[in-house]
């Protein structure tokens, strides 16, 4: 690949969307799940997409993504350093 | 009973020599065992106040009978110290990590703050990120050749397996006693950075100077018939340990030359290594005078039958039986046939209240050795009467009072929970209700063979007995055969008829099949049918019924059904009501009008089936009451017309083997001109392969064609309704491709999907020539079983064969392995009230179960809504 052009990850097929999602709106997705954000399941902020998106470790991120049984399903993220 | 107390957590620490002092009953200061008049030693391995080992005696040091003495340690001073050969990496990353002078880890001391500090919020809530952390500093101390704090300059540290280290510099070989006195200096902040907890386990306490001697409880002696005495590995070992160690006292204190007293140190450091771990790499195993390994203290708790996996998680349990099993169509699905003999060994409790106590009498009456009777009774007070040794009867039966307990023998009836291994799903282990029969096996509905995987050429089962209310309660709602006839891994139901069945339902419902009163009679009172008898298909020139018209008083009355049948293919094709075949099913309003039944409508692991919604819409009662009745049903006509394979049903006449000969004759043509391509280079090359490979691709296509051919030839002479067809078309047992192999030829035999090429050089056997890549010297087999192979060929079809044996077992060893692995993985998950699936952390794996949140019993294939289902159910009948 040429140096200049960077590959944008986001724009890739298999890669589903990602989102920061508002501080207002995480606590309320935490209290609906009733969970604490550690016990989301973690994604470390080198994870491409993290980076790509600009998520910081401590913010919570959400993936749309597509499904075999549901068609579309949205699961969060919570982003630890790493 | 004693008080009782909560575990609010366990702590692992390493034990110290004062410790091990402290906690000991007595120093064992002498490698003699037994005196002369074969008492134990005092002070020797097997001193009594390391616990009592027979019964009636009293501890001598806790005062306590066999039962309640918990055993006692001792322990044993070394002349020397030695390495504790499980510590041997902390010992090498702590020599490496902190200075050789003062003892500090080698990292200045404002990192040090640092690091701890962060350790410290890390370890609670994190406690992989902290010991990633700890990884980190301890990689970077071992990297500083220089002490940060002293200044001194530090030298590279070898570890020579198993257990000496080397410093490549002034101190050269550290021998265990300047290991400690290193280890001795580390000071506790510092070690705590590395994750180590000072208080519980300094370092120099993985130098071990005491070692404990652990209760004969854990080591017993066994007494042979010889009357010989035979002792446990470990103590064997221990007389070695303590023999070197009084052996290198006595040098050391008679000032021997140091060389000597070196080796008997390093022979000591090999005891006390193989008594921790007999399978350390670079060690010679410790062995028995029969080259039997020892097994020492880690054997012990390794591996299968090792402490974990064999006794604590795989514990054996009372009120259980084990025998091989047999077919009974006789039986509910939800019955299981006991033994009387099991019968009487295996208990319930009863509580004696007003209501049940004249039977209880009963069987208390009976006693132990005549059924149905009971083997213990408890009474108020808690005493346990064991009735074999009661000699009246009469008299303990009339002394039963309400409150009582009575241990009767198992009685029809009852609920027990029966088991086949491997147990690979939830079916495995299904509530049956007994049925006591004679005889010596467990005796099991045929319907039930495929979610326990069973067949009769000798497996056993297990059979457990619920001890209380709630267990009985819980095995006969949640676990009883009935509520398992639809399988949660793809909805359809695992419970279904199988071979016998399938052919039965088929001729049953057979457009041919017409019966006389006499016989509906036969069939109708074989399940204890009450109802109406229908109106006559057929009023003249006699009455006769037919088999769809049974078989509808089977079905419930607004059951509307339609699907393509089993037999539904090549020239018997139907995929509508339009069908002269009758391979079209069509249930209106209960009514079976059209096609047969065959596997796809009655038989087990068939989705979307006849069955699989009679069970769903009716429910799992209905269910087990259908497949009671038209299993007994479909048996009983089978027997009544009478049904078997014989060799005329695969016979093929002459003209038939010379059409097979031409076929022969025309591939081998084939073949001739495709090998003569290929060696004059002219073959077209497959894309990905090689010349050679393509060849052998097309070799196999024409061969694989050819076998069909010949097969279609030689069907073509036969009955297509004779015995062996109805079994293959209808599921029974058997394919075309078998029919085939019977009748017409065996074709390619194959190894990896190749044609077999080993063997001898350049050939598969001795009968062909170098080089010859002709069919027949490749595995091609122009036979079949009823005309019989040749040497050559029967030699190639083992060949094939073995594979297939070879696969099988590769395989279950394979998904075994990776079953046990991904269980352990997701044992403790559960799905929430709120659907989601959580750790016993708390942590979220799933935001909804399955991503649907959907039950996969309750669905056909994957849906939760089957919106044609509903169509048809509710006005199918219009149709």
């Amino acid at each position: 690949m040429s140096g200049k052009k960077k590959f944008k990850i986001m724009d890739h097929e298999l890669v589903p969307k990602h989102e920061v999602v508002k501080p207002e709106e995480a606590v309320r997705i935490l209290k609906e799940l009733g969970v604490r954000p550690e016990n989301l399941p973690w994604i470390r902020a080198s994870d491409p997409v993290v980076k790509e998106i600009g998520a910081k470790p401590g913010d919570i991120i959400r993936i749309e993504r597509r499904s075999p049984t549901t068609g579309k399903i949205i699961v969060y993220r919570f982003v630890v350093a790493g | 009973m004693s008080e009782q107390k909560l575990i609010g957590g366990i702590k692992f620490g390493i034990l110290s020599p004062d410790m091990i002092r402290k906690m000991s009953a007595t120093a064992i200061v002498t490698s003699e065992v037994y005196d002369e008049n074969g008492l134990p030693v005092e002070g020797g391995v097997m001193d009594p106040r390391l616990g009592v080992i027979e019964p009636g005696q009293k501890c001598a040091t806790c005062g306590n009978t066999l039962a309640r003495c918990p055993g006692h340690f001792g322990h044993l001073e070394l002349a020397r110290p030695v390495i504790h050969i499980g510590f041997v990496r902390h010992i090498y990353d702590l020599l490496r990590a902190t200075c050789r002078r003062c003892g500090r880890l080698k990292i200045p001391d404002e990192e040090i703050d640092r690091y701890l500090d962060l350790y410290n919020r890390l370890k609670d809530k994190w406690p992989q990120l902290a010991s990633s952390l700890t990884d980190f500093v301890k990689r970077k101390a071992i990297k500083a050749m220089e002490c940060p704090h002293c200044g001194e300059k530090q030298f590279k540290i070898r570890l020579e397996k198993p257990t000496t280290f080397i410093e490549e510099g002034p101190l050269g070989r550290l021998w265990p006693t300047k290991v400690r006195e290193w280890l001795e200096r580390i000071p506790d902040r510092d070690l705590r950075v590395l994750g180590y907890d000072p208080e519980f386990a300094r370092p120099e306490w993985m130098v071990i100077t005491v070692l404990p001697v652990p209760p004969i409880a854990v080591r017993p002696s066994i007494l042979l018939e010889t009357g010989i005495r035979s002792e446990d590995d470990l103590t064997h070992k221990l007389v070695d340990i303590i023999r070197t160690n009084e052996k290198l006292r006595e040098s050391i204190n008679s000032g021997a030359p140091e060389v000597i007293v070196e080796d008997l140190w390093e022979l000591l450091q090999y005891h006390i290594t193989t008594y921790i771990d007999n399978e350390v790499p670079g060690v010679p195993p410790a062995k028995r005078r029969s080259g039997m390994p020892l097994r020492t203290l880690a054997q012990r708790l390794k591996g299968k039958e090792g402490r974990f996996r064999g006794n604590l998680s795989g514990k054996r349990v009372d009120f259980s039986a084990r025998t091989v099993i047999s077919p009974d169509p006789n039986l509910s699905i939800n019955e299981v046939g006991v033994p009387i003999e099991v019968a009487m060994i295996l208990t319930v409790p009863e509580r004696v209240t007003p209501w049940n106590i004249d039977e209880l009498r009963k069987y208390v009456l009976n006693g132990p050795y005549r059924y149905p009777g009971a083997n213990y009774i408890i009474d108020n007070t808690g005493r346990r009467i064991d009735l074999r040794f009661i000699k009246d009867l009469k008299a303990i039966a009339e002394s039963l009072k309400p409150g009582y307990i009575v241990e009767r023998h198992l009685i029809n009836g009852d609920i027990v929970l029966f088991n086949r291994q491997p147990s690979l799903h939830r079916m495995s282990i299904m509530a049956h209700i007994v049925r006591v029969l004679p005889g010596r096996t467990f005796r099991l509905h045929l319907a039930v063979c495929p979610p326990y995987n069973a067949d009769f050429d000798g497996d056993e089962m297990n059979l457990h007995v619920p001890q209380t209310i709630e267990a009985r309660a819980e095995a006969k709602i949640l676990l009883l055969v009935q509520e398992h006839i639809l399988s949660p891994r793809y909805g359809g139901p695992i419970i279904g008829g199988i071979q016998d069945y399938s052919s039965g339902a088929y001729l049953l419902s057979s457009k041919v099949t017409l019966l006389t009163k006499d016989q509906v009679s036969d069939l109708l009172a074989s399940i204890n049918y009450s109802g109406e008898i229908p109106e006559p298909a057929v009023l003249s020139p006699i009455k006769a019924w037919s088999g769809k018209q049974i078989i509808s008083l089977l079905l419930p009355e607004d059951f509307n059904f339609s699907k393509e049948a089993k037999i539904s293919s090549g020239n018997l094709k139907c995929t509508d009501e339009e069908c002269f075949w009758d391979s079209y099913l069509v249930v209106k309003r209960g009514k079976l009008l059209l096609g047969v039944l065959d596997k796809a409508a009655i038989g087990a692991q068939q989705p979307e089936s006849l069955l699989h919604f009679l069970v769903r819409e009716y429910g799992t009662s209905f269910g087990k009451e259908f497949m009671d009745k038209a299993f007994k049903l479909f048996l009983r006509f089978i027997e009544m017309r009478g049904f078997t394979m014989s060799i005329v049903d695969i016979m093929i006449p002459e003209e038939a083997y010379k059409e097979i000969e031409e076929v022969i004759v025309k591939v081998r043509k084939e073949i001739e001109h495709l090998i003569q391509l290929y060696k004059e280079g002219k073959l077209e090359p497959t894309p990905g392969r090689t010349l050679r490979e393509s060849l052998e691709i097309k070799i196999l296509e024409v061969l694989s064609r050819a076998r069909d051919e010949a097969g279609e030839r030689a069907t073509k002479y036969l009955d297509p309704f004779n015995n062996v067809f109805i079994m293959a078309k209808t599921g029974a047992r058997g394919s075309t491709l078998n029919i085939t192999q019977m009748a017409a030829m065996l074709g390619q035999q194959s190894v990896r999907g190749q044609r077999i090429h080993r063997g001898y050089r350049g050939r598969t056997l001795p009968h062909f020539k170098r080089g010859d890549i002709g069919p027949e010297a490749r595995g091609f087999v122009s036979g079949s079983f009823v005309k019989g192979l040749s040497p050559i060929e029967m030699f190639f079809h083992a060949a094939g064969g073995r594979e297939g044996l070879v696969d099988t077992a590769v395989r279950t060893s394979q998904s075994g392995y990776m079953q046990r692995r991904l269980i352990n993985a997701l044992q403790d998950l559960r799905v929430e009230y709120d659907g989601t699936v959580r750790s016993v952390y708390g942590h979220l794996i799933q935001f909804r179960y399955g991503e649907d949140g959907i039950d996969p019993k309750n669905t056909s294939f994957g849906k939760a809504v089957n919106v044609e289902r509903i169509i048809e159910k509710h006005v199918g009948w219009r149709k």
